[in-house]
């Protein structure tokens, strides 16, 4: 089967004062249809930027410079979206209809002023000639009766009344489901989740994750999980790129990542991690250092200064490569492809 | 015990950065607005006028002389034909002989030298060092004045005139201003950190000058000043009347900026540590938001500015024999008087430019002081 | 035994609506009701719950940046005596401020962007006598070192500083006064996740060499897990259970800290979490419930809970305010669902 997104060699800078930032510097990876990619990573590590730079919504002083980013929707043609003009009508004919995006803080993604209804209804509208390429337009008493079902569907009580309501009106796990509802109202064949449940309690966050499940498995949609939480990775995505400093360290199904990761960056970062499973009050391993500053990036591989098997005179001076190292996980470090490193 | 460590030698770009303080930083950042550095340049040229306007000047300001009155503007030219010998044309004087008045008007033939630090009319520099030395003046023995802006109905040099308005008119609105911060800060400080009945209290007497109709208020105040003040007096009276409503704004903006930084966890720190209130305001608070008091307080001297001028002008504010552009522009209220001297319209121009450039210097300084954190 | 350093005893703060003209009270949120614990010498306790919980609320009044609307705060104080928090007014608190201090949870706002980090640190010295600058800059520097950092960097601001180091200088400052209690308001939240591991073994590593009490305030409970030694859970203002933490997360007496435990993604797809998840919005705590707070949401309720409120009792070494307690037998960290 084709992958519904196919990302290559992405590459998005920002030009400040200061200097270039690299937010992004060559990050691939692919989206299967109905599956969850889960993109994991701490500040710094572009996995925000790279969400922007696939809805082509990179804001200035940022531009996506280099890279492919396959689309393909229902139309089965595939389509460049790095390729597309950000503003133009078919990038917006894309954007809520084919991808959409649950976005981190859903207090600030909703218009204040207008009811929840009204913004699911706008969204419905907008592209109704996507879901409903014949037949008269869409009316606005359908369009009501339709948010509702969506209401419903996401499990919002009381969804007849809560169309009407505002966001801020609304409680965090509640205005959430909201904004699932709206984003999967055009039926989208991928779905961009920027960290949704880092605002929200950990029992309504189990609550989410269990819908967006429930919801993936009945639609099939295939969904970019962002997030920092390893926890969460663990339990939603099948398949996760591990990012650092705009790179991609690692990749692959989500098992092998946990149980048997191969990046130096991965492992660290598992260690160092305390779990309700742990031994308590013992010292975590740490990863030496701290990340740096994009402008502070270290030449060759970003990780290296941090890194406990470092190969000096190699890892310092060129950036290893993404390759496979086993079955369909990769990752980028010279311990694995010693060969490639040029002496 | 470990050795206490000195301020590290900052050597490089990034260091630079850790160890600057705000200042600092709000200076770099002002530095890339070159409109606003500009304006500040301008600014300081009118204040080095303002600490010694006699340096600047060329007759004595008040030396009346209705023979000279009405001389047009004697243009300062650098070169006498190849030699950087700076002159001015000189004047004919012609008897009108229906007004029997003088009637000046510039003769390019005749050529008057200036010199650079010329002597001129004695005056003391900063009321305390007697000196003659003057910015330009005419070469001794040329017989003539110099009149850079011309003279007005009584002959008075209009750019010596302009000087002295200048320095009258920028303190006052430095010191309107000043007065204002002090107010402001005090008593909205009070109002925010405190709270309670003084913040009602504050807030209402607030809202109470607000509504008064400012300009009638100034009327009655400045009408009520006693016509036997020396001008010195009216000039503090002046500056005082003008504050004692400018503060309102500046005092609500200063509440609200201490209510928001009463949230501040640094400040809870503070207090949990035993800090006591007027510590917090003061060391805490207070540093927090001066940047943005003092970009605040550049753009509200223009309407200070403006307001004197106005209240001068109606001949409510200060009056002749003080000078200040208000005065100076009284002389140009008739279009008689206008169609034969338009040069004593320049002090127009002059309050035109301090005020873009006040403005200009106060936008880039609270685009540099972005009091939303570093 | 171990004499406590904190003791707290029914511990309420209620917030009154105000609405309508003239201005009435409409309600009261009873944001912190009835909260009794006891803190030992070296010993951290945890405090955690979701948000509305009043945790937070309940830090604050510990440390007296609010007054609380009733109850007791025994705190025993360095010269050996014990006081009552609760009714002292700010000029009799100031002498005792020294002696509880907190750890903030946002790096970016807990420092004074325009003073230096010898400023910052100081501060509480400077407050509390130090006058002379040389032992202060002794003491900054050897608190930095403490903590990690590197002492000539007291030279320099808080912008030039990443969250983790930020929060280290944090440490160093609620440090600088020895005191005897420290309340950490969720000081690892904000923090990437490989800087969370350096701060809270720093944590761990200062406990050890320094003996410190402390309240640990996180929603995070694998965080909690890692450095408390007791845990106590808050639900809607009130403590739903309180037991030693192995105990606690090993086999929970309360089914809202079994749900919270289930809730907790953990770190390995092989691992069953998360798939049972606790039904309904937390409840509103200027509306709670009637009864057991937690009733509408729990999977256990019989006809009691809705109608009676349980007390806090003592159950197999865990406080706990169940009605059931006893009979339920619930799942800890790991295990499957509850039976």
């Amino acid at each position: 089967m084709e992958p519904v997104l196919s990302v290559r060699d992405l590459r998005v800078h920002f030009v400040l004062d200061e200097g270039l930032v690299r937010a992004v510097d060559g990050v691939s990876f692919d989206v299967a249809p109905g599956q969850v990619v889960g993109i994991v990573g701490e500040s710094g590590c572009g996995k925000s930027v790279t969400m922007k730079a696939i809805l082509q919504i990179v804001e200035p002083p940022g531009r996506v410079v280099g890279g492919r980013m396959l689309f393909r929707g229902d139309g089965a043609e595939a389509v460049d979206l790095a390729r597309l003009d950000p503003r133009g009508a078919a990038m917006r004919a894309i954007r809520g209809a084919e991808i959409a995006l649950i976005p981190q803080e859903p207090m600030a993604a909703f218009s204040p002023v207008h009811t929840v209804g009204d913004q699911v209804v706008e969204a419905l509208r907008l592209h109704q000639r996507k879901w409903r390429p014949t037949g008269p337009a869409l009316s606005s008493a359908d369009a009501r009766q339709m948010t509702v079902e969506l209401f419903r569907d996401v499990g919002i009580s009381m969804p007849g009344e809560r169309v009407d309501a505002y966001a801020w009106q609304l409680s965090g796990g509640l205005r959430q489901r909201a904004m699932i509802a709206m984003a999967l109202s055009c039926r989208p064949r991928l779905l961009i989740a920027d960290e949704p449940t880092t605002a929200i309690d950990v029992t309504t966050q189990a609550q989410v994750l269990n819908l967006l499940r429930e919801l993936q498995r009945r639609r099939g949609t295939a969904i970019v999980f962002i997030t920092h939480d390893l926890g969460v990775i663990a339990q939603m995505a099948h398949h996760v790129v591990v990012m650092y400093l705009g790179r991609v360290m690692e990749q692959g199904p989500v098992d092998d990542i946990f149980h048997s990761p191969k990046h130096p960056y991965t492992r660290a970062l598992l260690r160092s991690i305390p779990s309700l499973l742990a031994p308590a009050q013992s010292p975590l391993p740490t990863i030496a250092g701290s990340i740096p500053h994009p402008l502070g990036r270290p030449p060759g591989c970003a990780f290296h200064p941090r890194c406990p098997e470092l190969i000096a005179g190699v890892c310092d001076r060129q950036a290893p490569a993404l390759k496979v190292v086993e079955g369909e996980q990769s990752a980028a470090c010279f311990l694995y492809h010693r060969d490639e490193a040029e002496p | 015990m470990p050795d206490v460590p000195a301020a590290p030698a900052a050597p490089t770009a990034e260091e630079r950065v850790s160890v600057a303080s705000n200042w600092t930083l709000v200076w770099w950042r002002f530095r890339k607005h070159r409109l606003a550095v500009a304006s500040a340049l301008v600014l300081l040229g009118l204040y080095a006028v303002v600490l010694c306007p006699d340096f600047f000047s060329t007759q004595d300001p008040e030396a009346t002389d209705a023979r000279l009155a009405f001389i047009p503007v004697q243009r300062v030219r650098l070169f006498d034909g190849w030699s950087p010998r700076p002159w001015v044309p000189g004047i004919i004087g012609k008897r009108n002989t229906i007004t029997l008045r003088m009637e000046w008007r510039l003769d390019e033939t005749r050529k008057v030298p200036v010199h650079l630090f010329a002597s001129g009319y004695p005056y003391r520099l900063l009321g305390l060092v007697p000196l003659r030395v003057h910015l330009l003046g005419a070469a001794p023995g040329a017989g003539a004045g110099v009149h850079l802006l011309g003279t007005d109905r009584l002959g008075r040099d209009q750019w010596s005139r302009l000087a002295h308005g200048t320095q009258t008119s920028m303190t006052i609105g430095l010191t309107a201003v000043t007065l204002s911060v002090v107010f402001g800060v005090l008593l909205g400080g009070i109002s925010g950190y405190v709270g309670g009945l003084p913040d009602l209290i504050i807030q209402r007497v607030i809202e109470l000058l607000q509504s008064l109709p400012t300009i009638p208020i100034w009327l009655a105040l400045t009408a009520a000043l006693p016509r036997d003040w020396s001008p010195l007096r009216v000039f503090f009276a002046i500056t005082v009347i003008l504050s004692l409503v400018g503060w309102t704004t500046l005092g609500r903006e200063v509440r609200g900026r201490f209510l928001s930084l009463r949230e501040e966890d640094y400040v809870l720190a503070a207090e949990l540590a035993g800090a006591s209130r007027r510590r917090i305001i003061v060391r805490h608070m207070v540093p927090n938001f001066l940047s943005h008091i003092i970009a605040t307080s550049t753009l509200a001297i223009p309407a200070m500015i403006i307001n004197e001028t106005a209240l001068s002008f109606l001949g409510l504010g200060i009056r002749p024999p003080a000078i200040s552009w208000g005065v100076l522009l009284q002389e140009a209220q008739n279009i008689q008087t206008l169609a034969l001297a338009p040069w004593l319209l320049v002090p127009g121009l002059v309050v035109i430019v301090s005020v873009l450039a006040f403005n200009l210097v106060g936008d880039g300084l609270r685009d540099a002081a972005d009091p939303y954190g570093d | 035994m171990t004499a406590p350093v904190l003791d707290v005893r029914g511990l309420r703060k209620f917030f009154e609506i105000w609405r309508g003209f003239p201005r009435r009270v409409v309600g009261t949120v009873r944001a912190v009701d009835d909260v009794s614990f006891t803190i030992l010498e070296g010993e951290t306790l945890g405090l955690v719950g979701e948000s509305g919980c009043g945790k937070t609320t309940t830090a604050r009044c510990i440390l007296r940046a609010m007054a609380p609307s009733g109850g007791e705060i025994l705190f025993r104080t360095a010269a050996g005596g014990v006081v009552d928090l609760a009714p002292l007014s700010r000029k009799a608190l100031r002498p005792l401020r020294p002696q509880i201090q907190m750890i903030f949870q946002d790096p970016f706002g807990s420092l004074n962007p325009r003073m230096t980090i010898f400023d910052n640190v100081a501060e509480p010295l400077l407050v509390n006598g130090m006058r002379a600058r040389r032992a202060r800059l002794e003491r900054v520097a050897a608190l930095l070192e403490l903590t990690g950092l590197r002492p000539e960097s007291m030279h320099r601001f808080p912008h030039a500083f990443s969250g983790g180091q930020r929060q280290r200088i944090g440490i160093a400052r609620a440090l600088a006064t020895e005191p005897r209690l420290v309340v950490a308001d969720e000081p690892v939240s904000a923090l990437d996740v490989s800087v969370r591991a350096q701060v809270l073994n720093l944590l761990l590593e200062l406990r050890r060499r320094l003996g410190l009490t402390m309240l640990f305030v996180a929603h995070d409970l694998s965080v909690v897990k890692h450095i408390c030694d007791r845990v106590a859970v808050m639900y809607v203002g009130q403590l739903v259970e309180q037991a030693p933490a192995a105990a606690l997360f090993a086999r929970p007496r309360h089914p809202y800290t079994a749900a919270l435990i289930r809730a907790v993604p953990i770190p390995d797809p092989r691992a069953p979490s998360g798939d049972v998840a606790l039904a309904g919005e937390v409840a509103n705590p200027a509306h709670p419930p009637s009864g057991c707070y937690f009733h509408p949401r729990c999977p256990f309720v019989v006809e009691r809970c809705r109608a009676e409120a349980p007390a806090l009792r003592q159950v197999d070494g865990h406080a706990v305010r169940c009605h059931r307690a006893e009979e339920l037998s619930l799942a800890g960290a790991g295990q499957g669902i509850a039976s």
